[in-house]
């Protein structure tokens, strides 16, 4: 199987996040890491790799700095990769990126497209599911588990409150993989080592541009909560405070 | 698990002087450090026990003979190896100086001097962790004069038969083999290196109990009575004291970079305890004038370190660095990081202490750090005889 894991660089989950000049993202001068959703869901495909033989690509979208999610991709035991390297990539709503990763893979032939559940910064859950619809793929959302049988694939999703779906799929299809379904690997000194000389493709925005329209969803602005402080004095005989207090607590702070 | 999750020492923007793969090489390391070493490594120290369990894993992520080409080693720059050192001792000095003794003092010499048979036969098991090795240089009498050395090879048909005592030898009594130096009497009493299995007869090694330092590693001392080994023991290429000396150059390299891990490790430390902690009017002990003093010291030490570790490591990559130099880092960064350790303690006050915090576990080992390897005072000495021209020793 030739499987295609979107990843992305996203800030370090502890990182001092600043707001940027026009309060519609971040400031760039953070430290960044791979988005951990998408760390599992090459770990799977990894994984699919070593039991079913196959390939493992990894395509990121962003300025020249996120390139080093493509190279830990390629240190832990992906054989190739794609950059779509412009800065301009990081303005792309979910829409947009995946138009930009349906162009950049059109000539590629992939049975399999894993993205992480979602991003640790915009969390959209969306790039999986969009990029299905344009492809013209099913897919199937928040997987835990996949077995290769004949003429396809059967997945388990996991839905709410403990339930599970097994899913009989064909193929090519787009998963967008649950967090901690397996135990991520470290690269090794030797893999970080191969990775070099892994091949690494470079699409520039202009070679996707025609395929991408206006952003349907962009940031109006992000600001840090304001701090608030309120204290409403409760008053009356005690057998009246216990009463609204018994009220707020159920009806405004909701713990009863 | 400790106090605080460690965030990592830059101040300026040091990183910038770093390659993609030595910053992906750096912080792989450390994620591991952080998941498997961290977690456990006070309790190791606590029962004086040497987490073995991890072995296989740090051969198969490479860390063993981690700058060597071939063999199944990953062979990485010298600035990337320094920074894996420099990560496993922010976990523990200790676990460093395992790692080190593994790839600097015993494949390495194999390595440089060994044949190709001994070659194939123990490098790529070492590189797995398949097989562990000792170092036997040091002698109960014999420290920083190796020169001294008692033990003796005396041909013996086409034999070598060992006699000697060796102290202070890191994972003594857990290796498969045993690098040992001795004199040989054939030949003018020249000091050469043999590849000793420590199954061999007469082979013994008891360990140091109630040591203060390096807990977390095994330390022995190794008695050699009438070992009998064949003459392919004998590391054709070693010669003279010069050799394992060069052993050591490279072992006290990986050291200069390790004090700056441990350093990195009592400064964060510090640095957020004295956010936390209120002394005085409600205020964190980071706004007092004495505790910034401590720790703008610490940072602006670390920051030199780091700048003369990379220096010493890029001059090692194209091949032209010298001994005084290896000397610098392992001396500097290993005062600057027991002095680190010192004054973050005092800023933790009496909670500096215990080991719910790094930093008295890093004291007592950089005590060790300081000694092993060339002392503090001996690498005084090298600078001083490269820059004057005469020995002081």
């Amino acid at each position: 199987m030739k499987i295609l894991v979107c990843m992305k660089q996203v800030p370090q989950k502890d990182a001092p996040l600043k707001l940027n000049e026009t309060g519609t993202w971040i400031r760039e001068d953070v430290s960044y890491e791979v988005n951990e959703p998408d760390a599992y869901a090459l770990e799977e495909a990894l994984r699919q790799k070593e039991k079913h033989g196959g390939e493992v690509v990894v395509i990121t979208a962003g300025p020249a700095r996120s390139q080093q999610v493509l190279r830990e991709g390629l240190a832990k035991g992906a054989d190739s990769a794609i950059h779509l390297e412009d800065p301009g990539f990081v303005g792309l709503d979910a829409f947009n990126t995946a138009k930009a990763f349906a162009a950049a893979i059109k000539e590629e032939n992939f049975d399999l497209i894993f993205t992480g559940l979602q991003s640790d910064d915009y969390g959209y859950a969306q790039t999986g599911v969009v990029l299905a619809e344009i492809m013209g793929w099913p897919h199937a959302t928040i997987i835990m588990q996949i077995d290769k049988q004949d003429g396809g694939i059967k997945v388990k999703r996991e839905l709410e409150a403990g339930f599970f779906q097994h899913v009989d799929m064909p193929l090519p299809a787009v998963l967008t993989i649950q967090s901690g379904i397996n135990k991520l690997r470290y690269a090794t000194l030797i893999g970080i080592k191969q990775a070099k000389n892994k091949p690494l493709r470079k699409v520039t925005m202009d070679e996707v541009r025609s395929s991408l329209g206006d952003n349907m969803q962009k940031i109006e602005k992000l600001y840090i909560p304001q701090k608030t402080k309120k204290t409403e004095m409760l008053t009356g005989s005690p057998a009246e405070i216990a009463k609204q207090l018994v009220e707020k607590l159920k009806n405004e702070v909701r713990v009863l | 698990m400790p106090a605080f999750k460690f965030k990592g020492v830059d101040f300026i923007e040091f990183d910038s002087l770093l390659s993609e793969d030595e910053i992906l090489v750096r912080d792989n390391t450390r994620k591991w450090v952080e998941e498997k070493i961290i977690p456990i490594i006070e309790q190791c120290n606590r029962e004086g026990r040497f987490p073995r369990e991890l072995v296989p894993e740090m051969g198969q992520l490479g860390f063993f003979g981690a700058n060597l080409k071939g063999y199944g080693c990953a062979g990485m720059s010298n600035v990337e190896y320094g920074l894996v050192t420099q990560e496993l001792e922010r976990g523990d000095s200790g676990l460093r100086s395992f790692v080190s003794v593994q790839s600097a003092l015993v494949m390495y010499p194999i390595y440089a001097f060994g044949s190709d048979e001994q070659k194939d036969k123990w490098l790529p098991q070492l590189a797995k962790g398949e097989k562990l090795g000792c170092f036997g240089l040091t002698e109960p009498d014999f420290g920083s004069n190796p020169g001294g050395m008692r033990t003796r090879a005396k041909k013996d048909g086409d034999h070598y038969m060992l006699n000697g005592e060796k102290m202070w030898i890191t994972s003594g009594s857990i290796a498969d083999i045993a690098i040992i130096w001795a004199k040989v009497e054939d030949e003018d009493n020249r000091v050469r290196g043999f590849l000793v299995e420590t199954k061999t007869p007469g082979f013994k090694a008891d360990d140091v109990h109630g040591k203060w330092s390096l807990r977390a590693s095994v330390t022995s001392g190794l008695s050699l009575q009438d070992v009998r080994v064949p003459a392919s023991a004998l590391l054709p290429k070693s010669g003279g004291l010069k050799s394992p000396l060069m052993c050591l150059n490279q072992a006290r390299y990986g050291i200069g970079w390790g004090g700056i891990g441990a350093a990195m490790a009592c400064y964060d430390t510090a640095l957020q305890y004295s956010k936390l902690r209120k002394q005085f009017r409600d205020q964190p002990i980071a706004s007092h004038q004495l505790v910034q003093q401590k720790l703008a010291w610490m940072i602006t030490e670390i920051t030199k370190g780091q700048l003369l570790a990379l220096q010493v490591g890029r001059l090692k990559d194209q091949e032209k660095v010298q001994h005084q130099h290896i000397s610098m880092i392992k001396k500097n960064n290993v005062a600057m990081a027991l002095e680190c350790a010192r004054m973050a303690r005092d800023i933790l006050g009496a909670n500096g202490i215990a080991d719910d915090y790094p930093i008295m576990r890093h004291m007592m080992n950089l005590e060790s750090v300081k000694t092993y390897e060339g002392t503090d005072d001996i690498h005084t000495l090298i600078i001083g005889a490269s820059i004057t021209g005469i020995d002081a020793f």
